[in-house]
């Protein structure tokens, strides 16, 4: 296991992707969304997301995204 | 269509790019997450080396003037990540240089190879300098190759963007040595009654088939 940009070798979220879900409880549910709420560049947001999915904190519905139980209770 | 050439299948102007997923500096990263803005995907030969070095810090410096062109960047080579990581710290501490931007670290060719970065009467084992230059469609509109002993011209390269976002604006060419400002080219005629028409729409013509404006 190595660290990745939004979930560490632990399996919890790091900074960036903190941000990314508290940018998805705000309201966002696209990459464009998030990109602009977190001022990451998309091609980032979208990897980011990735990864979020992959640890079961957010779950991908078509092209939009949402918090899973487990990634809302990371977010006040 | 496709080229071939030998085991290296190089894509051509005009055609989407082949898809990838690679690790990079900044995670792993697909060429279809950069859909939506521009992208200048270049390999250099191996980290640590003085040409690539010089370039890597080019490349840092027209960093701010790509973001305003909506264009990212995204470098290769076939060294480790650990490796890119080592150099870039090196490069900070070094040079003061902060490296933006992601680097796949293409170990197993394979990105190289999609993309034909390897010559192998230059280097078997290394790529080399080569500049794709994508548009918000992954589409290939502009490639570049350098040999291992020539550091590239960013200006070039920022002018090329410029030039491509031009053309896709106003629907016209850009002449030779053309920079923006310069008058840019109509398109020519494809009818007599066109080419007649030109002479009369108030462009810088030198022929028919010559026309300048300014945008």
């Amino acid at each position: 296991m190595i660290d990745l940009p939004c979930v560490s070798a632990d399996g919890k979220p790091t900074k960036k992707g903190i941000a990314k879900l508290a940018a998805l409880k705000s309201g966002a549910s696209t990459p464009k969304a998030v990109a602009e709420i977190t001022g990451h560049p998309l091609f980032s947001v979208r990897s980011g997301l990735r990864e979020l999915v992959n640890a079961g904190f957010v779950k991908q519905v078509d092209d939009n995204y949402q918090l899973t139980p487990e990634g809302s209770k990371l977010v006040p | 269509m496709e080229e071939k050439t030998g085991e290296i299948r190089l894509p051509l102007i005009g055609e989407k790019a082949p898809d990838f997923e690679a690790a990079t500096t900044q995670g792993t990263l697909r060429l279809s997450d950069f859909e939506g803005s521009w992208l200048v995907l270049f390999s250099h030969p191996a980290d640590f080396t003085p040409v690539c070095t010089t370039e890597f810090m080019a490349f840092s410096e027209i960093y701010d003037e790509l973001k305003k062109r909506n264009t990212e960047l995204l470098g290769l080579s076939v060294d480790s990540v650990s490796s890119h990581i080592a150099w870039i710290r090196n490069v900070e501490e070094k040079m003061g240089v902060k490296i933006p931007f992601p680097i796949i670290a293409d170990l197993n060719k394979e990105v190289s190879q999609k993309f034909g970065m390897i010559h192998p009467s230059q280097s078997k084992t290394e790529t080399v300098r080569c500049v794709f230059i994508m548009d918000p469609e992954s589409k290939i509109r502009t490639i570049l190759y350098y040999p291992l002993t020539t550091g590239r011209n960013m200006k070039e390269i920022l002018r090329i963007i410029d030039a491509l976002q031009t053309t896709d604006k106003h629907k016209v060419a850009t002449p030779a040595n053309w920079n923006p400002g310069d008058p840019v080219v109509v398109p020519p005629p494809g009818t007599t009654e066109q080419a007649e028409e030109r002479t009369k729409q108030g462009y810088d013509c030198k022929d028919w088939y010559l026309c300048f404006k300014k945008l």
